[in-house]
């Protein structure tokens, strides 16, 4: 069965996205990005720091994987775009992870500047997939705008609470025409796997595999959940029945004794 | 004497100084390469950075992607 999964044009064999974030060093991220099998991998433009030893970059070449520059950390649409900007700029890639956080407590996105910016930048040529609430009128508004995808959050960025409004979720999968990407909210294997039998095209998570206790193993684990939840999707589940069926034939069952 | 603010901090750079030289004494890796720099904002493109004269006052910010979500 075909995996891999298209935005904008671009083909991915994986549907895993991965996050950098969070990892104890850069020798465990990239180990880890090559145990998740991702393509993709998310960095955020940060200080230039001169005793920093190594280069993301490097690494997330090794592991063959792209770059997907974020806006984290910005809280209106004038920072994020200009971050959009400086992230072009610095890594060659019109692609944006696009987040407009709210505030630092929930790190839920604020709607009105995310419109806004996702506007401005998809009017600059960027291809915007924007870190979104799980929002089904707002993720229309953001397809609206041009975004290549829609990316909503199951549950707050770190929480590892999974997916809290699976019912959202259907009515934004349900509207699409660009790929919905679960991002944020990833717990455990079982999550993510739910996001795909959901009918998520992909999923990104971080946390959940770079604060695993073992952030190598729990990749190859999301690795496996991404591609059962896909395959499982697109198999055909039962339906579910409050009763049960029997499996095994209920004629020729032999008499014995009573 | 041009004093600017490179990531932040004051830095006396030499009269005429350009953003190719801010980029230098912020610490970032020979030839700038992974990295974009805004100037009071507003991001120079690196063909610009050579031939981009800093101004007393100004606030120029360095950046290079690091771990992020």
């Amino acid at each position: 069965m075909d995996v891999g999964f298209e935005i904008a044009g671009r083909t991915f064999a994986s549907r895993l996205i991965i996050g950098t974030g969070g990892f104890r060093n850069l020798e465990v991220m990239g180990e880890a990005v090559t145990a998740s099998g991702a393509d993709l991998a998310t960095v955020a433009m940060r200080r230039v720091d001169p005793t920093a030893r190594g280069s993301i970059i490097d690494v997330l070449e090794e592991a063959g994987c792209s770059v997907l520059p974020n806006t984290a950390g910005c809280y209106t649409a004038r920072d994020a775009v200009t971050t959009a900007r400086l992230g072009r700029e610095a890594l060659e890639t019109d692609w944006v992870k696009l987040e407009v956080i709210g505030d630092d407590r929930t790190l839920l996105p604020d709607p009105v500047e995310l419109v806004e910016a996702a506007e401005t930048l998809v009017n600059d040529g960027f291809t915007v997939l924007p870190y979104t609430s799980d929002d089904p009128i707002l993720a229309r508004r953001l397809e609206d705008a041009g975004c290549a995808a829609v990316m909503p959050l199951g549950s707050p960025i770190g929480s590892g609470m999974g997916i809290n409004n699976l019912y959202n979720l259907r009515l934004i999968v349900e509207a699409a025409t660009v790929p919905v990407i679960l991002d944020a909210g990833i717990g455990t294997a079982s999550d993510a796997a739910i996001a795909m039998e959901m009918g998520c095209e992909g999923v990104l998570l971080a946390s959940a595999i770079s604060r695993a206790e073992n952030p190598v193993a729990m990749a190859g684990a999301m690795r496996l959940a991404v591609e059962a939840g896909w395959q499982a999707r697109h198999a055909g589940r039962i339906p579910q029945r409050l009763h049960a069926r029997a499996s095994s034939p209920e004629e020729g069952v032999a008499k014995l004794g009573a | 004497m041009t004093a600017v603010v490179i990531n932040g901090e004051r830095h006396d750079l030499p009269a005429g100084a350009t953003v190719e030289a801010a980029v230098a004494e912020s610490g970032a890796p020979e030839e700038g390469r992974g990295v974009a720099v805004a100037v009071d904002g507003e991001v120079v493109p690196r063909g610009q950075w050579a031939g981009t004269a800093l101004r007393d006052g100004q606030e120029i910010e360095v950046l290079h992607a690091v771990q992020g979500g």
